[in-house]
This record gives C-alpha cells, structure tokens and sequence, in this order.
C-alpha cells in the first residue's frame, strides 16, 4: 500500500515536471520558428539577390531601404499573396518582395502552388491577391465576384523543349499549333504537366487549337510541377511544353533544347488580382492595393525588365504595365 | 474526379480512372510488401538464431533504415535508374517495377527489424522444443516463423500500411503518370495541387476503406488461427 503511495506521488510529480517542461518549451520553439523562418527568408533574398540583381536592381532596392525610417508601419501589415510556382521558382519574386517590404512596410507571405490551388486560395479568402497565369480561369474568378479587376501586366514566352534529335522536327514549325500536330502525328513522346496549372490549361488549348485529341501512350499526363516534369522529360528524351525561366534554371541537367521559342500563340500572360472583399470580408484590400500599386510603380519596372538578363544574357518576363 | 462527391460517384459507378487508380496502389502494394516479406522474414530469423561479431551494430543498422526518408530511397533509386545511371539501360525509370524497388528498401528493413523483435521475444521456448525435434536449419527456421505467426501477421500488416501511405518515393521513381503509375497517394496529392480539395478528401477516405478492409481480412485470418 505505501509503495503504492509513493509510486503514485512520483508519478505526479514526474507528470507536473514534464507539463512545465513542455510549457516552458513552446513559447521557447514558436519563437526559434518565427526567427528561422525570418532568417530563411532573409537568406533566399539574399540567395536570389546575388544570383540576379544587377546595378539597376540594387539602386532600386536601395533607395527606398534608406527612407525606410519614414515609413510608417501600416495597420495591417501582412499581405498574402498566392501564386504559381513559375513565378516563385524563377526567384523573381522574392526580389521584388523585399523591396516592396522596405518601401511600404509591409510584411508579403508569398504561397506558391499551382494555378488551380491559387485560385481557390482567393476563393476561399486564405490570400489577399493573386499574381497569376491562366486568362479563362481568372475572368471566371472575377465574373463569379470573387476577385476585382483583372490586371495583365507582365508577360513572357512558354517554349517547346525537346530531346537535341528532334524527332517531330519541330523546330521546322511556324508556330506551336503546327509543332503539336507533327509531335502528335509523328507520336513522339509528349509530357503534360497534367494538374490543371496555368502551363498545363496553355498545352490544353494548344492541343485543342490543333485539333487533335491527345492520347495514347506517347502522351503522358504525369500531374506534377513544371521542375519534374522537365526532369522526366530528359529522361524520356520527350517533347514539353514549358516556361522558360524554369527551363533555364534546369537545363544544364535535363540535356533539353528549346526546339520553338517566342511564336505568337505560345505568349504567356501573367495578371494581379484583388480578392473582393464582399466575398471574404477578412482580406486586406488595403494591402493587396499596395502590392498592385508598387507592381505598377517603376522600381518594379525596372527589376522585371532586368530579371535574368545578368544570368542567362536575356530578360525573363517583359513589363507591360498598367493596361490603358 | 473534381469534388467530394464526384469521388464517389466514380467509386460506385466504377469509373474506370479511379479503379485503374486503385488497380495500381493494390498491384504496388502487394508486391512490395510480398519481396519484403520473402527476404525479411528469412533475414529476421537468421539474425534471431545466430551470434556473430557485429550483430549489434548490424540490428542498429537495420533499425536506422526502419526510418530512412522516402524521398532519399527515392533519390537512390531515381539516380540508379536514371538515363545516366548505372542502370539506365534498362528503362525501368517512371514504371511499376521501379516503385516497387523503391518502397522494397523502405519496406524490408522494417520487416526485417519487426521479425527478428519478434522472433527473439519468444525464442528460447520455442528453441527447446525445436532443438529437441533434430531438424535441418531452414526447417528450423521455418518453424520457428510459423510459431509466431500472430505477430508476425502485424509485421506484414505494418509493411503494407507503409506501402499503401508513402508517396514521397512513388511520386520520385513511378512520376505520378495517369494510367501507369498514379496511385491513390499521388493522385492525393495531385488533386491537392489543383485545388480539389474535396475531391482529395475523398479520394484518403477510399484510400482508408481499402486499408480497413485489408486489416479486417488480416484479423478474419488471425481469429480463425486462434480458434
């Protein structure tokens, strides 16, 4: 009975030390969490900043960081953005993220999934502005009152790539309808992201532009990110349809080339979007303005139109502005 | 297959994406967990029965690998299989074959490591029974698995929930490709990706039915041993 007792007391009093333990220990990890994500993101700005900015980028980046003690911190500091991996993983964005923290105040989450997940994320009110690449969906977006204006402001090229042989002689094509009817006549292997992402509705229409109806085994839907999706391609030695920034930044390891590049219907619009409050009450439309304001603004002019140049000896994305 | 309901609808009026799907996941899972078993059970019953130098340090080993990272298992068997490879020639990269090698070197170290617990919880009353019978050492081996039987059915039943659950390997090596390596954890995983979240849902809850009634069958035999 006494051992009993006693036992029962050491078991209290372990119990009691490992509850305080475990209280002393959260505050102590959501604040290590907090400091490692800050410097993380420090870090690939930083990353992203030696590998890209040139001159221009780093006065730009500069100047408003100088003044940034004028800055007042707005009342709602944090803005999410949702976008697509593209824009992410091309390290675009984090450059412009931080000169639009240092000159406004704001603090810009940026979320990168595909197309489809960022819009539903403004859907469901988890993001306060979309920058993304896919017109039908957006205008659905807007017309079904979840979004505000649609603005087109920037764009670039998708690009066919393919194994050097070239085997639908693609690189023979006028433009990217011709160059799928002769991969699809010539049932050379053909990879589709298959996810419903921007890329993979522009291969879509493209493949319905051409008439034809893709499928059999040369046509593989692999349903993953644009990255894996060219790394399947070297493998396969298979024809894909991709942006360029992420064919860039693999093709050292995927051995493909850019058998058609920059013809007219392969043009690939990236717009910004609002989330309509009306709709989600919770988002912040000051801050999303914000964001849309300083992506018209000239410093993000002229970090976009200088994006890459310095790396791959060419623009990324070209700038277009405010649509008049 | 776009929403929740959508799911099921498939499921019931057997939508032909959504079984060859699951056609696929049981078809993986099977195999990976039967070569782990074929090559684990043995594996944990020679290292139950014998001493050696270094069998300590052999169990850490194995049980280290209970827990390596799918995605590196991935990674190795993605960089073997790859077109520069070592085994490239065989183009086994984005198919069947290569996710089953894949989830076989998740797998067999945990049956492996499982088998020899559980062996060696109750080897020495069974090892003076055998030692009495004077059998040849595989027969010994043999009995001494069947003697544990019930818990090396748990064993089993844990390799299949691995195989069944992973995703990080199977998406690297099989690539998630529709009609020839999508299984229900990838295709999870897709519908994510795309915002169908409901549809996602869906597709765990079926993928969760199929695990019950994988254990149901496992414990229907179970019982029926212990009768």
């Amino acid at each position: 009975m006494k051992t009993k007792q006693i036992f029962i007391t050491r078991a209290r009093k372990t119990g009691a030390l490992m509850v305080v333990l475990l209280l002393a220990l959260l505050p102590a990890c959501s604040q290590a969490a907090s400091v490692s994500t800050t410097n993380t993101s420090a870090a690939v700005t930083a990353q992203s900043t030696t590998a890209a900015t040139t001159a221009a980028v780093t006065d730009a980046a500069l100047t408003p960081a100088e003044t940034s003690a004028a800055v007042t911190k707005p009342a709602n500091p944090v803005v999410r953005l949702s976008t697509t991996t593209s824009v992410n993983d091309s390290g675009l964005l984090p450059v412009l993220e931080k000169v639009f923290e240092s000159s406004t105040g704001y603090d810009l989450q940026i979320i990168a999934n595909g197309t489809g997940a960022a819009i539903k994320l403004g859907e469901s009110g988890d993001a306060d502005v979309l920058l993304v690449h896919a017109k039908a969906s957006e205008e659905a977006f807007v017309d079904a009152g979840y979004g505000m204006e649609r603005i087109p402001f920037m764009h670039n090229y998708f690009v066919i790539a393919g194994a050097a042989a070239d085997k639908a002689k693609v690189a023979d094509c006028k433009d990217a309808i011709s160059a799928f009817k002769a991969i699809a006549a010539s049932q050379a292997t053909f990879i589709s992201r298959g996810d419903d992402s921007g890329t993979n509705k522009a291969e879509l229409a493209l493949w319905k532009s051409a008439g034809v109806t893709p499928s059999g085994d040369w046509y593989v839907s692999a349903g993953k990110g644009m990255g894996p999706c060219l790394t399947m391609a070297g493998e396969m030695q298979a024809y894909i349809l991709t942006d360029k920034a992420t064919y860039l930044a693999t093709k050292a390891q995927t051995e493909l080339v850019i058998c058609l590049g920059e013809s007219d219907d392969l043009k690939n619009t990236y717009s910004l979007i609002a989330v309509n409050p009306d709709k989600n009450p919770g988002v912040n439309t000051q801050g999303a303005q914000a964001w849309i304001d300083f992506m018209l603004s000239d410093p993000a002019r002229a970090i976009i139109t200088d994006f890459g140049t310095k790396e791959y000896g060419e623009p990324l994305f070209f700038y277009d502005g405010a649509p008049s | 297959m776009t929403t929740f309901e959508s799911v099921f609808a498939a499921f019931a009026s057997g939508d032909g994406e959504l079984y060859k799907i699951l056609g696929l996941t049981v078809c993986m899972t099977l195999l990976s967990t039967g070569f782990s078993v074929l090559t684990g059970f043995p594996a944990g019953a020679v290292l139950a029965s014998l001493s050696f130098p270094g069998k300590k340090l052999l169990r850490r080993i194995i049980q280290t690998c209970m827990g390596l990272p799918p995605v590196v298992a991935g990674l190795f068997v993605f960089l073997l299989l790859s077109r520069r490879g070592p085994m490239g020639s065989l183009q086994l990269l984005f198919s069947l074959p290569a996710m089953v090698i894949a989830q076989f070197i998740l797998i067999f170290p945990i049956v492996t490591s499982l088998t020899l617990a559980a062996i060696e919880s109750r080897q020495k009353a069974i090892n003076q029974t055998i030692s009495t019978l004077g059998l040849p050492r595989y027969k010994k081996y043999l009995l001494l698995l069947w003697e544990c039987r019930g818990s090396l059915l748990t064993v089993v039943l844990t390799g299949f929930g691995r195989s069944l659950s992973e995703v990080g390997a199977v998406m690297m090596v099989g690539g998630n490709i529709q009609g020839k390596t999508r299984v229900m954890t990838t295709a999870i995983m897709l519908e994510t990706s795309k915002g169908n979240f409901g549809a996602a849902i869906a597709l765990g809850l079926v993928l969760l039915i199929l695990a019950f009634l994988v254990n149901v069958i496992a414990n229907h035999f179970q019982e029926a041993q212990n009768d």
